[in-house]
């Protein structure tokens, strides 16, 4: 009862007016859970490069566009140090036989520290009266209007990729690393390339996210792995895993999706400080879900057979 | 066609748990020959047959296949050479691409992977009448997820994956094993068909001494990390189980216990 009195107590255009700022954030929040996707679902390689290598994609950004390079250059600059960070990742596990989770977790930390000397700080503002930025959160309507261009054309181009055979013999690698060499791949090949194309994704978003927020810190990554986690398992499970278009439109879809519900719970009056929290316990209980739903299973039918 | 010199592999080297696997293991394959290989455990049949597919280098010997050295040269490498099905039913395929995808990483072994589209429609075509010969109604269910097929209907599709192209070397490691017998005597008619259809040479490692004796041209029992008994031809043609157990003692001595999964089966 107290939560539909509360609801009644909100006033709708108060959230409505909330909501394109959030949809815009949720379009960019989607190209990194396209990258989380390809990493976790494809090749089934927890990367938890992902934290550090969003927080260099805003910084690379920001720190170009000071100089005068023009935004959509320096998105592109972004890219380059997205895969770079992949490409680091998979070496370290490929080369040095350093286990995946690991190795993501020594470039995240090693990108902190880059990330401070690419920033010459904690954090650096860019102005966008200044300078003509991709997104920005002060123009709302357009903003959401190229955040949805850009992750249209991500989305096609990643469901052109993985259909071809390169592409193709990263997903198997995912599927069975064993048969992929019997069939005369390189598993460590594909692997890397993989982590390269998740990471620049994620580079993207990062840039994007810094662009719209009008400036790049060193924390703009903590935690991101678990956003874009929470984004794709919301994604699958709303929007279904049936064709791989779908699949990967899901993941943007999941993220916008995500970003309302936390409007929603911010509005309800959670503290801002308790979302990770929040997130971590949604991501939680979104992957336990098979597990529980075998539980259940298990206990309400009766077993089969014997012992 | 395969040429095995001297070859030796030592697991667990200078520790309390070494074991030599093989022990100057030589063994030449002609051109069309079909080599059933027979052993107990730890024999080296398996070690064997990973050193030929290039899972690990040996520690000493070398590796030829149509006299090109591949001794150095690793696994993913070398597939281009050979066909491989495994004792997993799981292992040779993958459970979350469909049949046709799955047939098409076949069909680009030791080709090289660009970014063209990975499956065209000639060659949906030639997968839809190949998938016809196995006769288990695959042909229609070329779009289902592999991991939807039986354990046998996998290892009929990987047996497919690894003759799509004509391999220099057939590798079936244990390839029935996993499966309930029909299914097993099923599967192995498969393969002795498409070694007759292309002439394949073969190498099979199998732990039931009648399909031995049964298939192929030649066979070879294993003990020990070394060949203990090599027949072939008209001698092969002839031999029998109790056969194969007098020669088995005459080679290692009564003492050595013949493991039942071997006699049995």
């Amino acid at each position: 009862m107290d939560i539909l009195a509360y609801f009644a107590s909100l006033n709708p255009m108060n959230l409505a007016s909330a909501l394109p700022g959030n949809i815009a954030q949720g379009v960019i929040w989607g190209i990194m859970a396209l990258g989380v996707y390809i990493t976790f679902r494809l090749l089934d390689f927890a990367d938890l490069t992902v934290d550090g290598s969003f927080a260099t994609g805003g910084a690379v950004t920001v720190v170009l566009v000071l100089a005068g390079v023009p935004a959509p250059a320096a998105l592109l600059a972004a890219v380059l140090a997205g895969m770079l960070a992949g490409l680091v990742t998979g070496l370290l596990h490929t080369l040095l036989g350093i286990p995946g989770i690991l190795a993501g977790i020594l470039t995240q930390i090693s990108l902190w520290s880059v990330n401070l000397l690419i920033l010459d700080g904690a954090n650096k503002a860019v102005n966008v009266g200044k300078y003509a930025l991709v997104v920005s959160l002060r123009n709302v309507g357009s903003s959401i209007v190229v955040a949805l261009c850009i992750a249209a054309v991500l989305v096609v181009l990643l469901y052109w990729y993985f259909g071809t055979e390169q592409g193709s013999a990263i997903r198997a690698t995912g599927a069975n690393p064993n048969m992929v060499r019997a069939q005369g791949i390189h598993t460590d090949t594909t692997l890397i390339l993989g982590l390269m194309i998740s990471n620049a994704l994620v580079g993207i978003s990062g840039s994007l996210i810094a662009q719209s927020q009008n400036y790049a810190d060193l924390q703009m990554g903590t935690g991101s792995i678990v956003i874009g986690l929470a984004s794709m398992i919301i994604g699958e499970v709303l929007f279904g895993k049936r064709n791989f278009f779908l699949r990967f439109l899901s993941m943007v879809l999941g993220a916008i999706t995500y970003r309302i519900i936390i409007a929603l719970v911010l509005k309800m009056g959670m503290p801002s400080d308790d979302l990770k929290l929040f997130t971590a316990i949604t991501v939680v209980f979104a992957l336990s879900l098979p597990k529980i739903k075998g539980l259940i299973n298990g206990r309400l039918r009766p077993r089969k057979g014997g012992m | 066609m395969l040429r095995v010199q001297n070859l030796t592999k030592v697991f667990n080297h200078n520790t309390v748990n070494e074991r030599v696997a093989l022990d100057n293991v030589s063994l030449t394959l002609d051109a069309g020959d079909f080599v059933t290989v027979i052993g107990g455990n730890g024999a080296g049949k398996s070690t064997l047959l990973n050193c030929v597919a290039g899972l690990y280098p040996p520690d000493a010997g070398s590796i030829f296949i149509d006299d090109a050295n591949v001794t150095r040269l690793p696994e993913y490498k070398r597939a281009a050479y050979l066909g491989r099905v495994f004792q997993d039913p799981m292992m040779g395929t993958a459970a979350d691409m469909n049949i046709e995808e799955n047939l098409a990483l076949a069909y680009r072994r030791g080709r090289p992977r660009g970014l063209r589209w990975g499956i065209t429609a000639p060659e949906r075509v030639l997968y839809r009448q190949m998938l016809e010969t196995l006769d288990l109604g695959l042909e229609t269910r070329m779009q289902s997820k592999v991991g939807l097929l039986s354990g046998g209907q996998r290892q009929a599709l990987t047996l497919l994956m690894a003759t799509l192209h004509k391999p220099r070397l057939l590798l079936l490691d244990e390839h029935t094993a996993a499966l309930d017998p029909k299914t097993a005597k099923k599967v192995l008619e498969l393969s002795d068909r498409f070694i007759q259809d292309g002439n394949l040479t073969t190498m099979m490692v199998t732990h039931n001494m009648r399909d031995a004796i049964r298939h192929g041209n030649r066979l070879i029992m294993m003990s020990g990390g070394s060949i203990a008994v090599d027949v072939s031809g008209e001698e092969k043609a002839r031999l029998t189980v109790e056969d194969l157990l007098k020669m088995f003692e005459q080679a290692r001595g009564t003492e050595e216990e013949i493991p039942d999964r071997m006699i049995l089966g």
